[in-house]
């Protein structure tokens, strides 16, 4: 282990052009060791190629990048003995079992035919797919598939794990599973950089995201501070009778000292505010006054906001996951 | 915000056994090339298990489908009778046998390429041509299915070897050795086609004229001059003398040394170019 001094990724001015498109526009990037560092942008914006630059499997155009101490073009091998990656798109062999698969890459990497025999079945167990084990993986679902991937690049536990989108398209209880791995590495002190373009994902998992959109980080830092860059927090409070609306509306603006709105759903109320006692002490005198709450929210701007505010349009695909967004 | 998620903390023996696989601190050396061949060469195996029969059927039915309509079609005519033309033609189909499936070489590491589990294998510390190298040896136990099948059927329609077993045995060497090094050039067009579609379609445009451009099928000396100059330097057509004298028992030095030179230069152009372009590949 090196000592955490040592960033886990740092990158200058990185640059990668495919012909024309310049796909990666002067990324710079500082990493500590041992957080999740999400990376954050849409389709497109080039977050697989980046990864693919930090994990050597693509010679940058421009700039320096330095993986654990170490740069990504001279000391290639270096950086290669010490990270991992799972692609976007599942790098195993469909044809073989699962067992198959991970033998395969263990004696790939000098496992003696008995350590890697031991090993696969660590991992399978550790994955939960023990009972998958000798199907060919083609019949996986994406879940497990996604796993067996992930297992995939553990076979040597690296120092710094990448993740290239490790939960598009999948179903919500396999994305919890994915999450689950992802918390547990960390807590075991493997470094994490994972790119996607789920808000709520980086939400929950990192510690720390770069927003990057056409090539460019556009925004950099922890989920709080992205929010709070974008504006104060909000509560929103729905009332149970519509007729209660103008005097919960006096309330909240004695209490929190702020203009309230009146949203367009006649029982919803909205204040901007970023005092979470003074909140706790409005809700109160609404129970005090007897108007009956259904349900309330208070938090700071979702990163679907911070997102739409720092490029001036939505994340796409994000959709589907933002339903509950406030 | 109120995101939920169906996340619950793991616990129990999922955690701890994800706890001790990621404890684990063995750090290997780095696999040998030899070792890194073979285990590259176990993986082609497992997939043909994997694919079963199929995989007989597969580089069996064609050559096949060949012996039984030549013969019984055609046999008469070329030779007087289907058992005549039987005893030249079944070690021809031999070389047909072996030849057809060496696409699949350049198929399987078209898809390695293209499905992603190269990018895996690019980011581990072994000798990389060892998964081409041992792609390639790992097929070796397709033709020998493939030959043992073609030449079983062959023995039932009666052909009779002359060569005896020795003789079976050796023209069937020769010919593995042919297949090997005929499949570099389907490596060679594997690494750099843009899917597995287009080697098994740009394939036939090779297999074609090298399977029937040769004295596999008919004597040339009833062939124009310029088409039987062809049929001469095919390789193929080396293979097919070679294989034919062997079973027979009467083949010379030359008919063996031609084919062996035909190898050594195929492997020499086609192997280090295929190594040299799935190295540039890696440089993107």
């Amino acid at each position: 282990m090196s000592s955490q001094s040592t960033l886990a990724i740092e990158t200058s001015g990185l640059v990668k052009n495919f012909g024309e498109t310049r796909a990666v526009d002067g990324v710079d990037l500082a990493i500590p060791q041992g957080v999740v560092y999400g990376v954050l942008g849409p389709n497109g914006a080039g977050k697989t190629t980046t990864i693919r630059m930090l994990s050597t499997l693509l010679t940058p155009d421009g700039g320096t990048a330095r993986v654990l101490g170490h740069d990504v073009v001279k000391e290639a091998e270096a950086v290669r003995s010490r990270v991992s990656l799972t692609g976007q798109f599942a790098s195993i062999d469909e044809d073989l079992t699962a067992t198959e698969n991970l033998t395969l890459l263990a004696r790939l990497l000098g496992f003696s035919r008995a350590q890697a025999a031991e090993r696969s079945e660590e991992l399978l167990e550790a994955f939960e797919l023990t009972d998958a084990a000798g199907r060919q993986s083609k019949t996986f679902s994406g879940g497990m598939r996604r796993r067996l991937d992930i297992a995939a690049s553990l076979v040597i536990t690296p120092d710094l794990l990448f993740l290239d989108e490790p939960t598009t398209g999948l179903d919500p209880r396999s994305r919890g599973q994915v999450w689950d791995s992802v918390r547990a590495m960390v807590a075991l002190g493997t470094t994490i950089l994972l790119t996607t373009q789920y808000l709520d994902e980086a939400d929950q998992l990192a510690d720390r995201i770069a927003v990057i959109d056409r090539g460019k980080v556009i925004a950099e830092g922890t989920t709080g501070e992205l929010k709070s860059s974008v504006g104060t927090g909000a509560l929103h409070v729905r009332l149970v009778k519509a007729e209660a609306r103008p005097e919960a509306s006096q309330l909240l603006a004695q209490a929190l000292a702020a203009p309230v709105f009146q949203e367009s759903d006649p029982f919803a109320l909205s204040v901007r505010t970023d005092e979470t006692e003074r909140v706790a002490r409005a809700l109160a005198e609404l129970a005090r006054s007897e108007i009956a709450v259904s349900d309330f929210a208070f938090g700071r701007p979702s990163l679907d906001e911070v997102f739409l505010a720092l490029t001036g349009h939505p994340a796409e695909d994000s959709t589907a996951t933002q339903e509950d967004a406030a | 915000m109120t995101l939920t998620s169906e996340t619950v903390p793991v616990q129990g023996a999922p955690a701890d056994a994800l706890r001790k696989a990621l404890t684990s601190q063995i750090r290997p050396s780095r696999p040998n090339p030899l070792t890194a061949v073979r285990v590259s060469a176990w993986r082609t195996m497992r997939k043909m298990k994997h694919y079963g029969v199929a995989v007989v059927f597969d580089v069996t039915l064609m050559p096949i489908i060949f012996l039984l309509t030549f013969t019984y079609l055609f046999g008469g005519a070329f030779a007087g009778s289907t058992k005549e033309y039987l005893q030249y033609f079944l070690p021809g189909v031999l070389v047909q046998t072996v030849v057809m499936p060496t696409v699949y070489t350049g198929t399987s590491l078209n898809m390695d390429i293209t499905r992603g589990i190269y990018d895996r294998f690019r980011t581990l510390p072994f000798w990389q041509p060892a998964t081409i190298v041992g792609n390639l040896l790992g097929d070796v136990v397709r033709y020998v299915l493939a030959l043992t099948t073609t030449m079983s059927v062959g023995l039932a329609l009666g052909f009779r070897p002359d060569g005896g077993a020795g003789g079976v045995l050796a023209a069937m060497l020769l010919l593995l050795l042919f297949a090997v090094s005929v499949s570099w050039i389907f490596a060679a067009l594997g690494v750099v086609a843009k899917a597995p579609e287009t080697v098994s379609g740009t394939s036939m445009l090779v297999m074609f004229p090298l399977v029937f451009t040769s004295n596999i099928f008919v004597e040339p000396d009833t062939m124009p001059g310029w088409m039987e100059a062809i049929v001469d330097v095919n390789p193929v057509s080396a293979a097919a003398t070679a294989a034919r004298g062997l079973v027979h028992g009467n083949a010379s030095g030359a008919d063996i040394g031609w084919v062996l030179l035909a190898c050594g230069v195929i492997t020499v152009v086609f192997a280090p170019l295929t190594m040299y372009l799935y190295r540039a590949k890696s440089r993107d």
